[in-house]
């Protein structure tokens, strides 16, 4: 006999329980979690070391990176003066809440106050993995293009904050800031955004207020 | 590709819920993709082929229903689908915009022989 069973059930349910116990992991430790997405190169990797730089004299930082291969971020993290752990994906194009199971699994959160999680760089599949994080920052940088929003949609949809890194590169690359705002209004209207460069250090302190802010 | 992992979901759910139905073979499924979404039909079929294999649900039809995504114009509350064009309203071609619906991606039922 042949029956129609109706199921109405989230393909990703199973990703979004385990982002669950992931944030109960960091609830139980005082911990607050951020989720770093972006293209590769847009500068992540810069971001968190500028960041765990200048914040390592107040707070206590740990840093999981995910890349589909070696430890070079995780690296870079460590020698800002982060707790880092680095996630090999093995080819995955994004982390799942599995991985950063796992990866808390081996760590001593104990004593640390806030945990960055490096997403692996990529503009279309991370955003649509939950992994229980309490805040999403996608990084968008200045000669990726000002048309970024349009075309990668759901990055832009979910996320709590934007940066916009690079700055400095503003008067060489043609960027259009007014059409990548007017984009980035339409997909997540009043999104909080920091305008800055990690190389110059223009536009941090902003960005770090925000960050302790809500950790 | 994350598709794979995707299907590994799909093929979690459909089994599961064909055993709480103590069916004996799956034979279709039906999901629902929002535009938004980012899944590729046909990657998800390719290892759905491979993933189903020994199970009660191999050669069971993936059926994909595709949502478009909603929009409405703030200015002239014209609502309208997600076109190639951008976000600009087509009655009014302002841009100031809002997005209603397009991020869904679950499963909406499977036909199963009990």
């Amino acid at each position: 006999m042949t029956k129609n069973i109706l199921v109405v059930e989230k393909i990703l349910s199973a990703n979004d329980r385990i982002a669950a116990q992931n944030r109960a992991i960091f609830d139980e430790a005082g911990i607050k979690a951020f989720n770093f997405m972006a293209s590769p190169g847009a500068g992540k990797t810069s971001l968190i070391e500028q960041t765990v730089k200048r914040l390592i004299p107040r707070m206590n930082l740990a840093v999981i990176d995910g890349d589909i291969a070696t430890n070079l971020d995780a690296d870079r993290a460590q020698a800002a003066g982060a707790l880092a752990v680095q996630i090999n994906t093995g080819g995955e194009c994004h982390l799942d809440a599995v991985m950063l199971n796992s990866a808390l699994k081996q760590m001593n959160l104990k004593g640390i106050d806030l945990v960055i999680v490096e997403n692996v760089g990529n503009l279309v599949c991370p955003a649509s993995f939950q992994l229980g994080t309490h805040k999403s920052v996608l990084i968008a940088s200045i000669p990726e293009g000002d048309d970024k929003p349009y075309k990668y949609p759901g990055m832009y949809r979910g996320v709590d904050a934007l940066v916009i890194n690079k700055i400095d590169l503003l008067p060489y690359v043609p960027f259009d800031m007014a059409f990548f705002s007017k984009g980035v209004e339409i997909l997540n209207p009043g999104l909080v955004s920091f305008s800055l460069s990690c190389k110059t250090g223009e536009g941090l302190d902003r960005w770090l207020d925000w960050l302790v802010s809500n950790s | 590709m994350h598709e794979l992992s995707v299907t590994e979901s799909i093929l979690e759910i459909s089994l599961r819920h064909a055993g709480q139905a103590n069916a004996k073979r799956v034979t279709n499924l039906y999901l629902v993709i929002g535009q938004l979404a980012s899944i590729v039909d046909d990657s998800v079929q390719f290892y759905w082929d491979i993933i189903s294999k020994d199970t009660i649900a191999q050669g069971a039809t993936l059926h994909f229903k595709r949502l478009p995504a909603k929009l409405i114009c703030l200015d002239c509350s014209q609502q309208f689908n997600l076109g190639s064009d951008g976000f600009s309203c087509p009655n009014c071609m302002n841009d100031h915009v809002k997005i209603l619906s397009g991020d869904e991606f679950y499963m909406e039922a499977i036909d199963v022989e009990t």
